[in-house]
């Protein structure tokens, strides 16, 4: 067996997937934060009750309809996202002219309700969804086995990540929306609908979210505090990175959850702290976060 | 009289009257709870309005205090006076900590720091062995105050609640109506503008911030006594998210806002009580329509009708 620092490889290796995992919903989650802010101007508190929502999405999907795993991939964040749109045209949209702090605030009510509704009606102990058939068992790699799910979880986000990256700053229609971040009232000038696109702006970041909580569905089980045990940790990932770069928010979310996973190996206590002690550190040498422009 | 204005004067009396007509209608252990979330939020209320910072995670001093409160009277039998002032120095020492780092940012950022740094006390409270991890501390003595008045009795502690919140809440009001408080207030309306003038606008900040967080720590101290158990409930976000409401309910930057807010989010949760996720629910739905429809809060609302300060 190979040893890293009189740490067994497999370990090693095993507790380096997990990371890069959490790793990969920080960055999905992180990222749709930094889209929303950028756009609406305000910390979107509902992500979390949403990425459980994308979740109960594929449960639902499944158990009501018999929709399957790949199917709700697609579907899902379709669904939550219209949802989002919804929330957005019915209630966000009347905040704008206000301190973003009632922005924050009525996420806040929002993500209560959402998450208070379906502990209701599901319970708090959390529901199955298995793993796709075609994604079980594992892959020996020669130095660990990786279990296929974890690596196309893995797979996907990246893929997600990118892409999201790549429209952001490779499309017109992402010029368009770096513009419209700069200097709206300018934007709207020349003739783009703004208000369409921050309503798209928003559905797209809930869409992320979604898309992110079918990933995890079989990974942790579906209930409906799952968002809430993340979100916590994306806040502090979320000051870490500082929110003014896509790129920035996706390499914040990798790097803090392998950070994450290697605290696992070599000192267990300090593994749901190690992000909170990051950010202190970061707080207290590069204030504005890592990516972050100037206030 | 503590630069009250009249019509502060007598909503002043009027809340004093009914804290001491009150206990004998209602039952004391319940006004005590509203006592308790009251001055939490009257602390809270001095950041928030007063500073115009957003605090996330005020559950951390609110826990700690109660923590400490409690291990002090239950394994070191200290007085109750002792254990309330050791959940407030808990909280003040504390705030000082997490105050240093969060006054770097404001806005949206503050209240995200602030979250953060909550969550990793939450999680320190969930590892650390004094805790009681899950459990908590539980069959908190109330002890005796001063050595000789026995607390077991519920009126005899309902006094020493309605003193310490009314202790507190003189005190606030003091701060705010000093010089001290202008300044907070002139940082509130425009930072770079204080600055110019010469003010370590940090260092006013932080004050505030220590203030606010000693006073959460001294609420939590109290309710620790008064229902001799502190758990993971009072460290919990879920309690930051609630002092929040209950203040945005009463009235932000308002004088008797959170009290009034303390009285009205205590007195649902005991009626909703039985119904289990529903209190939650109602929580998200009271921040929805305050924030939509009703920003001032109830006691902004009455004076902003009577066109009075309250």
């Amino acid at each position: 067996m190979i040893m890293i620092f009189g740490i067994p490889g497999p370990l090693l290796f095993g507790q380096l997937l997990l990371g890069l995992i959490n790793g990969a919903f920080y960055a999905m989650l992180s990222l749709g934060l930094a889209v929303i802010f950028g756009m609406l101007n305000i910390i979107n508190f509902a992500h979390g009750a949403l990425f459980m929502m994308g979740a109960f999405c594929s449960w639902m999907l499944l158990n009501y309809l018999g929709i399957g795993y790949f199917p709700a991939l697609i579907l899902a964040p379709l669904i939550i996202g219209a949802f989002g749109i919804v929330l957005e045209k019915t209630l966000i949209s009347r905040l704008y002219k206000l301190d973003h702090l009632y922005g924050l605030l009525l996420t806040f009510g929002l993500a209560l309700v959402i998450e208070g509704l379906f502990r209701n009606a599901y319970g708090s102990s959390g529901l199955p969804y298995r793993i796709p058939q075609v994604l079980t068992g594992a892959t020996d790699l020669g130095f660990m086995f990786m279990p296929n799910y974890r690596g196309w979880v893995v797979l996907c986000a990246a893929v997600v990540c990118f892409a999201t990256w790549a429209i952001i700053e490779k499309t017109s229609l992402g010029a368009t929306l770096r513009a419209a971040t700069e200097n709206a009232p300018l934007v709207q000038a020349f003739g783009v609908n703004v208000p369409r696109l921050i309503t798209l702006t928003y559905g797209g970041g809930i869409a992320l979210a979604a898309f992110a909580g079918v990933l995890a569905a079989p990974i942790y089980s579906v209930n409906p505090n799952m968002g809430t045990n993340f979100i916590n940790t994306v806040f502090a990932v979320v000051v870490i990175g500082g929110m003014g770069s896509i790129l920035g928010s996706i390499v914040t979310g990798f790097a803090l959850g392998v950070v994450e996973g290697l605290t696992k190996v070599f000192y267990p206590q300090a593994s749901a702290t190690v992000v909170f002690v990051v950010m202190v550190i970061i707080l207290l040498t590069r204030p504005r976060g890592l990516f972050g422009k100037a206030a | 009289m503590f630069g009250f204005s009249r019509a502060q004067t007598i909503a002043f009396l009027v809340m004093v009257a009914l804290i001491v007509v009150c206990p004998f209608i209602l039952y004391p252990v319940f006004l005590m709870r509203v006592l308790c979330i009251a001055l939490f939020a009257c602390a809270f209320n001095l950041m928030i309005g007063y500073v115009g910072l957003l605090s996330f995670g005020h559950a951390a001093f609110f826990g700690m205090g109660s923590y400490v409160a409690a291990w002090t009277i239950k394994f070191w039998h200290v007085d109750a006076s002792i254990a309330i002032v050791l959940g407030g120095a808990t909280g003040a020492l504390l705030g000082l900590c997490l105050g240093y780092l969060a006054i770097r940012r404001s806005g949206i950022y503050f209240a995200m720091i602030t979250l953060a740094l909550a969550q990793m006390v939450y999680f320190f409270c969930l590892e650390a062995p004094f805790t009681g991890g899950e459990d908590g501390i539980q069959q908190v003595p109330r002890g005796k105050l001063f050595g000789f008045i026995d607390l077991s009795n519920d009126m005899t502690m309902y006094c020493l609640v309605a003193g310490v919140f009314l202790g507190g809440f003189l005190l606030i009001h003091r701060i705010i109506h000093s010089p001290f408080g202008q300044v907070l207030k002139g940082i509130r309306e425009n930072e770079p503008r204080a600055t110019s003038l010469g003010y370590r606008t940090d260092d006013y900040k932080l004050i505030a911030f220590v203030l606010s967080s000693m006073l959460a720590g001294v609420a939590g101290g109290t309710k620790a006594l008064v229902f001799g158990i502190a758990t993971l409930t009072d460290v919990h976000y879920a309690t930051s998210g609630e002092v929040v409401l209950t203040t945005l309910l009463g009235g932000l930057g308002t004088v008797f806002g959170p009290a009034m807010g303390a009285l009205v989010i205590v007195t649902m949760e005991n009626y909703l009580a039985q119904f289990g996720a529903w209190v939650t629910v109602t929580q998200g739905v009271i921040f929805i329509v305050c924030v939509l429809a009703f920003r001032r809060g109830i006691v902004g609302e009455i004076g902003g009708r009577l066109k009075i300060n309250l």
